[in-house]
């Protein structure tokens, strides 16, 4: 029944929401996987980012698709928590505000990391996005990327990351506001990355590809 | 069998398009066949778009005038959605711009209605003196001037210019009788868009002295004459069949189309070129965005509308 109202919801709602009312110009389209598991990384400043990178993958590939998401924002209610586990299929991810960027040495504590679900779904084949900035912050503007990306990349070092860089939602729906203002939005999907050496080398590669990517649309700050 | 809401002259017009555009499909495919090896993507993305265009184009008319309605708000709609994805918006104004989003079903409406004296100081007036007021709630001063104005100029351009075409198709029929207000639109966007190939074509065959090399280098004097000759040609043509006009309003009508057309398409060239941007966006293969397919015809519309208002209605 819920993988019924999932389709439907991908299908019907997001699709008539993303493309009719927003629209997307979408650069390098052929760059994205075709199958997984791949890791989708990519800016966050709206709501809209998980549903626009939802619907650039055809419809049959949507059980595969799973966002990573903030458990304590996603499962703060029953309600939520049914239609952010079951409708949108998100991953829960433990997010820990003041935990510091070097997970490393409060790891060997916890029984559980809190990306144990991500590996799972790496494991399983599936497509994950995730949002490095953890937060969709200031309208479009884009935070320092978190490392947990790169623990999660040594864990699987043959799985392609796809850098994202996404342009106009954060103008659509920022943080705090709940009326949508209809604009286009700038998808540039990026070469893949693989795992290197060092977490240090693979995070500056990120932010090398994504900077890359946002140069290519010279956009302006939004004020 | 579906009782078409358009006059039989109309429909023999638009067989006529689609045999062009086969003519043009087939052309592409005997230069692809005899120079193997150059190669005509963007041509053939081009004419694909048009197929498509042409065909949703056909049936909003054809089906019923609701539809056309639709059909051209939506049009609207699209190419005001470009325009504010393009400019630099201000972060305090968001609300104001759904305001400004508004303001395209109540213009439409008004031609539903048929109520010509809303329809034409709507955006001009109503609009006009509502947007600011409205930004003035927010409060933001700085960049004002060019927030408010920047708006409403698109306002002026994407719905007001464009609702026009919608009209033609509001007015009394029987001042039409063999053509109806299906058969005006049909000439304008025709004679439009033809206009717009006319002087593409000529210009790529004899173009040589630039007209406006500021704003868009492409465009020559030849292309633009070329243009004026070959369209003033078809309007003397096609005007008998599709609409009331004597012969000599048809030929003063086939010379201020394609300079109004000219005209409207270097008017969002240097809009384009002010921002920075090639095109106006991706949503037609091969042309661009909205924005580059109804730039000719956010002049054309409005001249030709008022002309026929003027001498016909």
């Amino acid at each position: 029944m819920n993988r019924v109202l999932r389709f439907l919801f991908f299908g019907a709602v997001v699709r008539t929401v993303v493309l009719i009312l927003l629209g997307l110009n979408v650069r390098h389209r052929e760059r994205l996987p075709v199958q997984g598991p791949a890791i989708l990384v990519a800016n966050h400043n709206s709501h809209l980012d998980t549903m626009v990178l939802i619907s650039l993958f055809p419809l049959r590939l949507l059980p595969k698709i799973r966002p990573a998401a903030a458990m304590d924002y996603f499962l703060r209610n029953k309600l939520l928590a049914w239609f952010a586990l079951n409708i949108i299929g998100i991953i829960p991810v433990a997010r820990k505000t003041e935990m510091p960027s070097n997970l490393t040495s409060c790891r060997a504590a916890k029984p559980v990391h809190p990306l144990q679900g991500c590996k799972e779904a790496l494991k399983r084949g599936d497509i994950l996005i995730f949002f490095p900035e953890g937060t969709r912050g200031e309208p479009e503007q884009r935070a320092k990327f978190k490392s947990g990306i790169a623990h999660l990349v040594e864990h699987h070092p043959e799985v392609p990351v796809i850098p994202i860089f996404m342009h106009g939602l954060g103008k659509a729906l920022p943080r705090g506001e709940s009326l949508l203002v209809p604009f286009f939005c700038d998808v540039f999907v990026g070469e893949a990355l693989h795992c290197t050496s060092s977490r240090v080398d693979f995070m500056l590669n990120l932010e090398q590809g994504m900077e890359a990517l946002e140069a290519e649309g010279g956009f302006k700050e939004w004020e | 069998m579906i009782n078409l809401a358009v006059k039989p002259n109309v429909v023999w017009a638009v067989g006529g398009v689609f045999s062009l555009l086969l003519l043009a499909s087939i052309i592409v495919s005997i230069l692809q066949w005899r120079n193997p090896h150059k190669d005509y993507r963007e041509l053939r993305l081009r004419v694909n778009s048009w197929w498509g265009m042409i065909i949703v184009f056909t049936l909003a008319m054809v089906l019923n005038r609701k539809l056309s309605l639709v059909f051209f708000g939506f049009v609207s709609f699209l190419a005001l959605k470009e325009y504010l994805s393009l400019i630099q918006t201000r972060r305090a104004d968001r609300r104001v711009l759904l305001w400004a989003y508004l303001a395209i079903p109540l213009q439409y409406y008004w031609i539903h209605l048929e109520w010509y004296g809303m329809f034409i100081i709507f955006i001009p007036v109503y609009a006009f003196l509502f947007m600011p007021m409205r930004m003035i709630m927010i409060g933001e001063t700085k960049e004002f001037l060019r927030a408010a104005g920047t708006l409403h100029w698109g306002l002026m351009v994407t719905v007001f210019s464009l609702s026009h075409l919608s009209f033609l198709l509001a007015l009394p029929e029987d001042h039409n009788p063999i053509g109806g207000g299906a058969g005006l639109v049909l000439f304008l966007v025709f004679l439009t868009e033809f206009n717009d190939v006319a002087q593409y074509v000529w210009g790529k065959l004899l173009g040589r002295h630039k007209i406006v090399p500021k704003v868009s280098p492409n465009k020559t004097w030849e292309g633009f004459l070329g243009g004026v000759a070959t369209t003033l040609l078809c309007a003397w043509l096609i005007a008998p069949f599709l609409t009331p006009l004597s012969i000599k309003h048809s030929l003063i009508i086939g010379v201020i189309i394609p300079i109004a057309g000219f005209v409207g398409d270097v008017v969002i060239s240097a809009v384009k070129r002010d921002i920075g941007v090639k095109d106006s966006g991706s949503l037609l293969p091969g042309h661009g965005g909205i924005l580059d397919r109804i730039d000719s015809l956010t002049y054309t519309a409005p001249l030709f509308f008022h002309f026929m208002r003027y001498f016909y209605f």
